[in-house]
């Protein structure tokens, strides 16, 4: 098969307002591939909720998209603190978000949960005080 | 219904209105974000007191027709310029969401 389309994206830390820059560009760029509504929307939710994370839980990181003629592929990698128990964090409610973080509507403990609804695999690779790699699959089916 | 048409109901204002020609189907109410990614379907009206930047990204991502602020919440000038900017519409009214969620039954 053919090299897809990729892309590369740093997702910055500090600034919390601009958080989901990436995702909303990756949303403009499957709708100009004319993929379909349902897919868009699986790849950006999921995209945006990983973001999201890396901003508020790693201080940041980068996100690379592939898009073949039969899936997209997103990896999010980040230097931050690593997840200790990956089972716990996937649980619906879990969530160590901050107050003022919570204030701003996160910290529901959804994020991987949907990231893991709206893709058909993902595999999270963490490691305590090393980072946090996720790679999530979203398969286009004509 | 579309967008426009349920701004000019004397209950709501307009605070961005990009894409007034959406059609409203259905109602999702909330103000955890990742709830709302998680529930809320393409083209419902999200009803929610949350009025900072990352709504604006939620509702794009989400693709709900409107957001309604409801309780008299607005958005400062910069979110406002934004929500233009990102094709999201925006109404406000001084209704509860319950009230709100009624009358678009
Ligand atoms: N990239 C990451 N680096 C370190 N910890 C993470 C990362 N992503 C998630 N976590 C941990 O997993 C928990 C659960 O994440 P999840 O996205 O499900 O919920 P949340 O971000 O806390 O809240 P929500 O996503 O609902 O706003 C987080 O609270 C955090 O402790
Ligand atoms: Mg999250």
């Amino acid at each position: 098969m053919s090299d897809g389309v990729k892309f590369h994206y740093d997702v910055d830390g500090e600034d919390f307002t601009s958080a989901g820059r990436a995702s909303v560009m990756v949303k403009k760029t499957l709708r100009e591939l004319g993929l379909s509504p349902e897919i868009i929307r699986k790849v950006s939710v999921a995209m945006y909720e990983g973001e999201i994370n890396m901003v508020i839980h790693a201080g940041g990181g980068c996100a690379d998209v592939e898009i073949t003629e039969n899936k997209v592929i997103i990896v999010l990698s980040d230097h931050g603190p690593g997840i200790a128990d990956v089972s716990l964090a996937m649980q619906e409610g879990y969530s160590t978000a901050s107050d003022q973080v919570r204030s701003l509507g996160f910290g529901a403990g959804m994020g991987l949960p949907n990231m893991k609804r709206y893709t058909d695999d993902m595999v999270i690779e963490s490691e305590v005080g090393k980072g946090t790699t996720i790679t999530m699959t979203v398969n286009i089916n004509a | 219904m579309t967008v426009k048409e349920l701004s000019e109901r004397q209950e709501f204002s307009v605070i961005a209105m990009p894409e007034p020609e959406r059609e409203v189907h259905g109602v999702y109410i909330g103000d955890l974000l990742s709830w709302v990614m998680g529930k809320a379907s393409p083209d419902n009206a999200w009803i929610t007191i949350m009025s900072n930047i990352n709504v604006l990204a939620v509702a794009s991502l989400c693709d709900v027709s409107t957001v309604i602020l409801c309780e008299g919440v607005t958005l400062t000038d910069e979110i406002v310029s934004s929500a233009k900017e990102k094709g999201v519409n925006v109404l406000m009214t001084e209704l509860s969401a319950y009230e709100t969620a009624v009358l678009l039954s």
